[in-house]
């Protein structure tokens, strides 16, 4: 076992006990603080992959922004968001039968995925992989129709919010 | 010889040497290398700050017409040591209600995430922590752990005037995040690459701050909102929030976040040289390293002067006014800049670099003068309307005072 193997468990192992915290943590602000260490974990995940860009993409959208506006509106139901009830429901056995059924089918499918056996493509060492991947979202072989419909869908998402945020001309008191 | 014309670089190639010399395999010796690398980095950071501190104290004390410190040493210079010594000593409080955990994790993320900046910055040509393909996308994305920091002291305080402070740091982080991350595309466009390093060594002919001086003003707004010095010292403001998000903390948690503040300071101060002013860029400085470390200080400093004269000069802005400055003036501003200059880059790609640069900078002034021109009437528009509130106003006591058989 080398030393990227025992980053990787580590981290592993971090995400996912951080991941069960999220759930089972009584106060809603500790889910949410949770939810960024596992965000952390899958980011460090990435770079032992080697793909330095996706783990920085990583911290910087999901910590920096999408966890951060979590914890704002969290933050804001301070007393609200505390739980002293049962943590487990009346119908757990169900659940738990239904969540292993799932997880079986899953495991099933994966196992029968052949991204699993596929060689992976070695980059010439010289060649920058985030230099390739902003080639490949740009051509036309590449993913351009992806990217582009993804840029409309999220200027429609900009302009909608907008749309329901902003003041009307007649609502205004001045 | 060598020692004299790279001191920096021959002590770490001496240490990895003599690591290696001690019978190691040669993973452990750069996992070692590093290590003391990034702990001699940090430390050296942190206690640069006491300097830093002593400068800033000074230098206002001169702008408000006063000493400033100058009973502790020659100057004052000790003046931050007794300082530190005494918040050293000072009594822990933790608040009743307060969230143990957060509110003991945020001073020291506060600093580290400052730090972390530091190990992606290249400070002269063999000095550099790590030269990632990414580095400017992660210093963006660190600042982002500072956030988190704010937001855990703010919230584990358990105090009104503290959460309050958080919600108005953040808000102003965030938004301040958009500019900047917009501005230091240009910079990447132009060297064409988002490494660092890469981008220090592209502006080997020209510096950034001539062909893209749009893009380094915005760059250097939003930096000093993002360390939220005046006038971006909402954050702060002592009449309606006593003191901010630190309120509760005491001793030397208090201090984490003062030289968290003052290091962010410098610190940005050192990424605005290195992407604008050419990092260590200097007559002589690749074959002379230490000459490019001592540039870089000198650029560094000339930037951190003019923070320090904003904060000693300007006054406070309104929250308002701050979100209005960032949302309709700063983040359209260099949405247009960018795609000026993608289109500008596309039409003078066969061109020399000298009628490169020239177009570069004519599409930034002809924006910059835009953006003026378009603030000016706006500006006016609402004087107009401010005057004819005041006229209606007046008439309005006028009848009242005189009644109405005036």
């Amino acid at each position: 076992m080398n030393g990227l193997q025992v980053v990787f468990l580590l981290a592993a192992l971090v995400s996912l006990f951080s991941a069960v915290m999220v759930v089972s943590a009584r106060r809603m602000m500790h889910a949410a603080l949770w939810l960024v260490l596992t965000l952390m974990g899958v980011a460090v995940i990435f770079v032992t992959l080697q793909s330095s860009f996706f783990a920085v993409v990583q911290i910087l959208v999901y910590v920096g922004a999408i966890a951060i506006l979590i914890i704002f509106s969290v933050m804001l139901t301070r007393r609200v968001m505390e739980d002293h009830g049962d943590q487990i429901l009346p119908g757990w056995r169900a659940a738990a039968l239904v969540a292993v059924l799932v997880f079986a089918v899953l495991v099933g499918f994966l196992a029968l995925w052949q991204g699993f056996t596929t060689l992976l493509v070695e980059l010439p060492s010289d060649s920058d992989n985030l230099l390739e991947l902003g080639k490949a979202l740009v051509s036309p072989q590449g993913y351009v129709l992806p990217f582009e419909l993804a840029s409309v869908l999220l200027v429609a998402a900009l302009i909608g919010a907008t749309t329901i945020a902003v003041d009307r001309k007649e609502e205004q008191s001045r | 010889m060598d020692f004299l014309r790279d001191p920096i670089g021959f002590v770490i190639q001496w240490y990895v040497f003599w690591l290696g010399g001690l019978g190691l395999p040669a993973v452990w010796v750069e996992l070692i290398a590093q290590l003391t690398g990034a702990l001699v980095l940090a430390t050296g950071a942190m206690l640069f700050v006491v300097f830093l501190i002593w400068y800033e104290r000074k230098l206002i004390g001169r702008i408000q017409d006063r000493f400033g410190p100058n009973r502790v040493g020659p100057w004052g210079i000790f003046q931050p040591v007794a300082d530190m010594l005494k918040i050293f000593t000072k009594e822990y409080i933790t608040p009743i209600g307060a969230d143990k955990i957060t509110y003991n994790l945020a001073p020291i993320l506060a600093v580290a995430a400052v730090l972390l900046l530091w190990s992606v910055l290249p400070l002269s040509v063999t000095v550099v922590g790590a030269d990632l393909n990414v580095g400017l996308l992660f210093l963006i994305a660190v600042g982002g752990l500072g956030e988190m920091s704010y937001i855990l002291a703010g919230w584990g305080s358990n105090n009104k005037y503290a959460l309050l402070g958080a919600f108005r740091l953040v808000a102003q982080l965030i938004s301040y995040e958009v500019p900047l991350v917009l501005s230091a595309l240009v910079p990447v466009m132009l060297a064409g690459t988002l490494s660092v390093t890469g981008i220090v060594q592209a502006q080997e002919d020209v510096w950034f701050i001539v062909a893209a001086p749009a893009a380094a003003l915005i760059f250097f707004i939003a930096s000093l909102a993002e360390i939220g010095r005046s006038p971006f010292d909402l954050i702060e403001a002592e009449s309606e929030l006593v003191a901010g998000y630190n309120i509760e903390y005491s001793g030397l948690k208090f201090g984490m976040f003062f030289v968290a503040e003052f290091l962010h300071a410098f610190t940005v101060s050192l990424i605005f040289a290195t992407v604008f002013l050419g990092g260590w860029r200097g007559p002589g400085a690749e074959q002379i390293p230490i000459l490019g470390f001592v540039y870089l200080m000198l650029k560094t400093f000339v930037v951190y002067f003019v923070t320090i004269l904003f904060r000693g000069t300007l006054p406070r802005f309104r929250i308002d006014q701050m979100m209005n400055l960032n949302w309709k003036v700063l983040t359209p501003l260099s949405l247009a800049l960018i795609m000026a200059m993608a289109v500008v880059g596309g039409l003078t790609r066969g061109l020399p670099l000298f009628w490169q640069v020239l177009a570069y900078l004519l599409v930034n002034l002809l924006l910059l003068a835009v953006t003026d021109q378009l603030m000016r009437i706006n500006q006016r528009k609402r004087a107009r309307f401010n005057l004819a509130m005041e006229m209606g106003r007046g008439i309005l006591t006028t009848s009242t005072k005189h009644g109405t058989g005036e």
